[in-house]
C-alpha cells in the first residue's frame, strides 16, 4: 500500500509535467484543429532561450521565463504564419504533414545550432526533497512548483477561453472561421493569438522539464511532446481539463507499470491505452460527440 | 497491353538489369559505395511506392511504416538464421507477417481519421519496435548480427520490379479506384456503398506486405538489423519520399526513391545538414505543390514524353 | 506502358549518375572516420570525433607525418548501422583512405567490419565494446584488420562485482541499465553473473529506454527491495539523473558504475553532494597527473572550451595510436600498418598505457574511482585479470 501511493506520487509529478505540455497541444488544436506537431520543439527553444537568459544573460528565474515565453510566442506565431496560415484552406493532411515538417526542421536545425551535447541546466531554484510520513513518502520543491504551475495554468486558460472577449472569439473561430470573419472577428489575429499562448505554455514547460531533470537537449521535445499528445488525446483533444486529466493519469500509468511490470515495457502500454481509447472513445474521456460535418 | 509492348517493356527492364549486372560483378565500374547505394535505390523505391498505396492512393496518413519493415526484417532473418529457409522464401514469409499485422493493426485504427490514424499508426510503430527491444531471442535492443548476406543487385532489381508491378495493377483495378475514391471523399463513397473499411484496410496491409519485403531485401543486405534501425525516422524517410514525389503517383514514388537515395550519397558529406534540407523541402512542397511533385496524376505519361527526348538526349551521352 | 519503360530508362540513369565517381591521387595522408554525428547517439560521435581532430591537428603542426599532412576524411553516419557501412564503402571506395576509425556504437562497428576485412583497411573503435567486434564469435577467430582501444565490457563488469562485493561489502545489489544500449546491458550481464558467482543476490534488475528521463517508479522498486548497492553501467546523462533522483528519495546506498560516467558534467548535473558514495571503473589515468592527461586536457579545453570526456579521450588515443603507428612504420600501405598496429605494446596514451592483446583489445589497469564532493579520487588500482 505504501509503494502504491509512493508510486503514485511519482505518477503525479511526470504527469504533471505531461499536463503542461499537453494544454499547449490542446489549446491549438481546440482552435484550429491542427496537431501542432511541432509544439514539443517550442518547448526545446523555450528551454534554450531559458538556460541562456540564466547562464548567459544572467537574468533571474522570472525574466528568464518571460523571455523564453516572448521567443517563443514569436517562433510560434512565425511558423503559423509561414507554414500553417497558406494551408489552412487545403486538406487536413497537408497541414499535418507540413507540421511533421516543420517539427523535423526544428530538432535538426537545433542539432546543428546547440549541438549535441546534454547541456545542464542551471539549478536556479534550490531542490528541496520534503520527506512525509517519516521519510515513507518524498516530495520536492520542484514537483510541488510544477504541479502548482500546471493546476494553475490550466485554469487560467480555462478563464481566458470562457470568460474574456478574445477567448469567445477563439471559440467563434473554432466553431466556424468564416462565421466568425463575417462576425466581425479578425481570423488571423485569433489564431495569432492561440498560438502565442500555446508557445508560451510550451516555454514555461520547457524550463520547467529543464530546472527538473537538470538537462536540455534539441530531441529533448520529441519525446515528451508525444507523450503529452497522446495524454490530450486520452482526456479528450479540445477539452482544457481533459488535457490535465490525460497527463495525471498517463503519467501515474507509466509510474505504476515501471513500478509493478517493467520500464521497458512503458512506452508499449502508453501507446496500446492511446489506440484503445480511440477506438472505445474517440472524443476522449471528457470529450464531447460530435458528428461529422460532411 | 499488345504483346508487343509487353515484349519491349521486358526487354528494356532485362537490358537494365543485365547493364547494372555487368558493370557490377563482371567489368567492375561500380564501386563498393556505389553498390550499397543501388540497393539503397531499391529498398527505397520499395517503401515509397507502398506507402504512396496507402498516403497517396487512399489517403490515410501512416506514420507506422518502419515497423512493417521491421516486421519484415525480423522474421525472414529468424527464418533464414535459425530455420534455414530459402532466401526468397523467407521474404516472402516475412512480407505475409507483416500483411497480417497490418490487418491486425488496420482493422481497429482505420476507423480513425486524418489526425487520429497518423497518431495511432505511429504509437503501433513504436509499439513494435518497443516489443523487439525486449524480445531477448532477437537480441533485444543490439539486435540480430551476422544474417547471410545474400541480398544482391539481382534480388533487389527483381523485388522492386514486382513491387511496382503489383501495385500499379492494383490502383488501376477496381479495387484501387475504390481506394482512390476513399480518398477524395470517405463520407460520399461510404454512400455509394462502397465498404471503406475493407479497402483502407486492404490497402494498409498491402502496403505493410511490400514494407515487409523491403524489411527482408534490407535484413539480407546489411546483414544486421536492430529495433533503432527501424524508429520513426525510417518512417518519415518514406513519408518525405512519397511527398517529394507526388501523392498518389507511382512514377513520382519511384523517382523519389531513387532521387532520395541520390540526394543521400551525394550529400553525404554534409551529414547532419541532410536532414535539415530535407525537411525544408518537405514543408516548401506542402506550401506551393501540395499534391507533391508530381502531383496525382497517376496518367503522367504524357507529361514525360514531353520532357524526355530533351532531358534523355541530353543526359544520355 | 510508356510508363513503366519511362521508369526503368529513368533507374539506368540514376545508377549511372550513382555510379559516376571522381578518382583523385592526393599527397595528403587520408585517415577515414566514419562517427555518429547526428541521430541519437551524435553525443558520443561528436566527442570522440572532437578528440580525433586535437590528435590530428598536433600531428600536423608539428610538421605532418614524413612531410606529408594528415587529411581527416569526416562522415557521419546518422547512428545508423546501416548508414556506416554505406560511410565505410564510401570511405574505403572514393576516398581511397588508409585506414578507418570509428564507429563509436558496437552495433554499427559490427556492421562497418566485413566492409574493412574485404578491403583489408585496418579499422580502430575508440568506443565499440562489445567483444564480437574484434573477434568472430563463430569461430573465435580475431579478426585481422579490426582493433578497439576501450575496454570490452567483462573486465570492468568483473573488477566492478570484486570491488561492490569485497571493498563495500554488499551482498544484495540491484542493477539499472540502459535497455536500448549493448554497451549498458554487456556490463549487465556480466556483472550479473560475477555477483551470483560470488554468492551475493541480484535483488532487482531493470532496463530503462534512451529516452526515458523519470526513474523515480523503479528507483522505488529498488528501496522496496533492500538494494544494498546499486549498479547502473550507463552513460553519465542518465547516471546523473538517476543518482540525483534516487538522493531525493532518500536512497543512501552507494552506486557503482563504468567508465561511462567519466564527464565533468556528471557532477555539473547531479550535483557534488549527491554523488558521494558513488564509484565507478574507469582507465587508471584519467584522476592521475601523468603528462599526458594534463597536457591533453589543457589542449582539449583551449581548442574546444570545454572539458573532454572519456569519449573525447578515447577518440584522442585512437587517433595518436594510428598516427604514430604510421610514422613508425614510415608506409602507408594498410596492411604495413595493420601488422604493426597488432604489435602494439606500451604505448603512452591517455586513458592508460595500452598493450594489444592477441584479441586486439587494449590490456590497460583498470581504476576505481571514488566521487568525493565532486571531485574524482583514486580508491584504488586493480590489473587487469581476463
Amino acid at each position: 500500500m505504501e509503494t502504491l501511493i509512493a508510486q503514485i506520487l511519482n505518477g503525479l509529478s511526470l504527469g504533471s509535467i505531461y499536463a503542461l505540455i499537453a494544454l499547449g497541444y490542446t489549446m491549438v488544436y481546440g482552435i484550429i484543429q491542427l496537431i501542432n506537431f511541432a509544439h514539443g520543439e517550442i518547448l526545446m527553444i523555450g528551454a534554450y532561450v531559458g538556460y541562456f537568459s540564466v547562464a548567459v544573460l544572467g537574468l533571474n528565474i522570472y525574466m528568464a521565463l518571460l523571455l523564453s515565453m516572448f521567443v517563443s510566442s514569436l517562433v510560434g506565431v512565425l511558423i503559423e504564419r509561414i507554414a500553417y496560415k497558406p494551408l489552412r484552406k487545403s486538406g487536413r493532411l497537408s497541414v499535418l504533414i507540413t507540421a511533421i515538417g516543420m517539427s523535423l526542421l526544428l530538432q535538426n536545425g537545433g542539432l546543428i545550432v546547440f549541438g549535441t551535447d546534454f547541456v545542464p541546466f542551471p539549478q536556479v531554484i534550490e531542490r528541496i526533497p520534503y520527506r512525509l510520513f517519516g521519510g515513507r513518502f518524498v516530495v520536492t520543491s520542484h514537483q510541488i512548483l510544477i504541479f502548482a504551475v500546471s493546476i494553475l495554468m490550466m485554469l487560467l486558460l480555462q478563464y481566458i477561453v470562457g470568460y474574456t472577449k478574445i477567448g469567445m472569439a477563439m471559440r467563434a473561430v473554432s466553431y466556424d472561421k468564416e462565421a466568425a470573419s463575417l462576425m466581425g472577428i479578425n481570423v488571423d489575429n485569433v489564431i495569432s493569438f492561440t498560438f502565442v499562448i500555446g508557445s508560451s505554455l510550451g516555454a514555461v514547460a520547457g524550463v520547467l522539464l529543464g530546472l527538473y531533470y537538470q538537462t536540455i537537449h534539441p530531441l529533448m521535445g520529441f519525446m515528451p511532446g508525444l507523450k503529452a499528445f497522446v495524454a490530450a488525446v486520452l482526456g479528450g483533444i479540445g477539452v482544457i481539463p481533459g488535457a490535465m486529466l490525460g497527463g495525471f493519469l498517463l503519467g501515474i500509468i507509466e509510474a505504476l507499470v515501471s513500478g509493478y511490470w517493467s520500464t521497458t515495457y512503458k512506452d508499449p502500454v502508453v501507446f496500446v491505452v492511446l489506440i484503445v481509447i480511440l477506438i472505445v472513445k474517440p472524443t476522449g474521456l471528457l470529450g464531447k460527440n460530435t458528428s461529422e460535418k460532411v | 497491353m499488345t504483346k508487343k509492348q509487353i515484349l519491349v517493356l521486358s526487354s528494356t527492364l532485362f537490358f537494365v538489369w543485365f547493364v547494372v549486372y555487368m558493370a557490377t560483378d563482371v567489368w567492375g565500374l561500380i564501386n563498393s559505395f556505389q553498390q550499397v547505394n543501388i540497393i539503397w535505390a531499391g529498398i527505397n523505391v520499395i517503401l515509397a511506392v507502398s506507402l504512396n498505396l496507402v498516403v497517396g492512393f487512399t489517403g490515410q496518413l501512416a506514420l507506422g511504416h518502419a515497423g512493417f519493415m521491421a516486421v519484415g526484417a525480423y522474421t525472414s532473418a529468424v527464418l533464414t538464421m535459425h530455420f534455414g529457409i530459402p532466401y526468397v522464401l523467407a521474404i516472402l514469409a516475412g512480407a505475409v507477417m507483416a500483411f497480417f499485422m497490418g490487418i491486425v493493426i488496420g482493422l481497429p485504427t482505420l476507423r480513425l481519421r486524418g489526425d487520429y490514424l497518423a497518431i495511432a499508426t505511429l504509437g503501433f510503430g513504436e509499439i513494435i519496435r518497443g516489443v523487439l527491444v525486449n524480445i531477448d531471442y532477437v537480441g533485444g535492443a543490439a539486435g540480430i548480427n551476422g544474417i547471410a548476406k545474400i541480398t544482391n543487385w539481382t534480388w533487389t532489381y527483381i523485388f522492386t520490379i514486382i513491387t511496382v508491378v503489383l501495385i500499379n495493377n492494383f490502383i488501376h483495378s477496381l479495387h484501387g479506384k475504390a481506394c482512390i475514391t476513399i480518398r477524395d471523399d470517405e463520407v460520399a463513397s461510404e454512400l455509394m456503398g462502397i465498404n471503406t473499411t475493407y479497402y483502407k484496410t486492404l490497402a494498409f496491409s498491402m502496403g505493410a506486405f511490400f514494407a515487409g519485403i523491403a524489411g527482408g531485401l534490407y535484413a539480407h543486405y546489411f546483414f544486421m538489423i536492430q529495433p533503432a534501425t527501424f524508429a520513426l525516422q525510417k518512417s518519415f524517410d518514406a513519408l518525405v519520399m512519397v511527398v517529394l514525389g507526388g501523392l498518389g503517383s507511382i512514377t513520382g514514388a519511384v523517382l523519389a526513391g531513387l532521387g532520395v537515395t541520390f540526394m543521400n550519397a551525394a550529400l553525404i558529406e554534409l551529414g547532419a545538414f541532410r536532414m535539415v534540407i530535407y525537411s525544408v523541402l518537405l514543408i516548401l512542397v506542402m506550401m506551393f505543390r501540395p499534391q507533391g511533385l508530381m502531383g496525382n496524376k497517376e496518367f503522367s505519361a504524357r507529361v514525360f514524353d514531353r520532357i524526355l527526348p530533351k532531358r534523355g538526349g541530353k543526359d544520355d551521352v | 506502358m510508356k510508363r513503366i519503360m519511362l521508369i526503368a530508362f529513368i533507374a539506368l540513369l540514376a545508377v549511372s549518375l550513382i555510379g559516376c565517381s571522381s578518382e583523385e591521387t592526393s599527397d595528403t595522408i587520408k585517415i577515414g572516420v566514419n562517427y555518429e554525428l547526428s541521430g541519437p547517439v551524435a553525443t558520443y560521435g561528436n566527442n570522440t570525433v572532437d578528440g580525433i581532430k586535437l590528435a590530428i591537428q598536433e600531428v600536423n603542426d608539428a610538421g605532418g607525418i614524413n612531410g606529408k599532412m594528415v587529411e581527416a576524411v569526416i562522415l557521419d553516419n546518422k547512428s545508423d548501422p546501416a548508414e556506416a557501412l554505406s560511410v565505410a564503402t564510401k570511405l574505403i571506395a572514393e576516398e581511397q583512405v588508409i585506414a578507418h576509425l570509428g564507429p563509436a556504437t558496437s552495433g554499427a562497428a559490427l556492421n562497418v567490419v566485413p566492409a574493412v576485412t574485404d578491403a583489408k583497411i585496418p579499422m580502430i573503435s575508440g568506443s565499440a565494446t562489445n567483444p564480437d567486434v574484434t573477434v568472430d564469435p563463430a569461430t573465435g577467430e580475431t579478426r585481422e584488420y579490426v582493433f578497439r582501444t576501450c575496454f570490452t565490457d567483462p573486465p570492468q563488469a568483473i573488477v566492478g562485482a570484486a570491488f561492490a562485493m569485497d571493498n563495500l561489502g554488499a551482498k544484495k545489489v540491484a542493477i539499472y541499465y540502459d535497455n536500448t544500449n549493448d554497451y549498458s546491458k554487456g556490463l549487465y550481464q556480466v556483472f550479473k553473473a560475477e555477483i551470483e558467482a560470488a554468492g551475493g543476490v541480484v535483488v532487482a534488475e531493470e532496463g530503462f529506454s534512451a529516452d526515458d528521463q523519470e526513474f523515480r517508479p523503479t528507483l522505488t522498486k529498488f528501496k522496496d527491495a533492500g538494494a544494498e548497492l546499486v549498479y547502473v553501467p550507463a552513460y553519465y546523462e542518465k547516471v546523473a539523473k538517476i543518482i540525483s533522483q534516487a538522493r531525493e528519495l532518500g536512497i543512501d546506498v552507494p552506486f557503482l558504475g563504468a567508465d561511462g560516467w567519466d564527464s565533468p558534467d556528471l557532477v555539473a548535473i547531479a550535483g557534488a553532494a549527491a554523488l558521494n558514495n558513488t564509484y565507478f571503473t574507469n582507465h587508471y589515468s584519467s584522476s592521475d597527473d601523468a603528462p599526458e592527461v594534463a597536457d591533453f586536457v589543457k589542449a582539449f579545453q583551449a581548442a574546444y572550451d570545454k572539458t573532454p570526456d572519456s569519449f573525447a579521450a578515447l577518440g584522442y588515443d585512437t587517433a595518436k595510436l594510428l598516427l604514430a603507428v604510421i610514422a613508425e612504420t614510415g608506409s602507408e600501405d594498410p596492411q604495413v600498418i595493420t601488422d604493426a598496429l597488432a604489435a602494439t605494446k606500451d604505448f603512452p596514451a591517455v586513458t592508460g598505457t595500452l598493450t594489444f592483446d592477441e584479441f586486439h583489445n587494449p590490456i590497460k589497469e583498470i581504476a576505481i574511482i571514488e566521487m568525493v564532493d565532486g571531485a574524482q579520487v583514486l580508491n584504488t588500482k586493480i590489473a587487469p585479470s581476463n
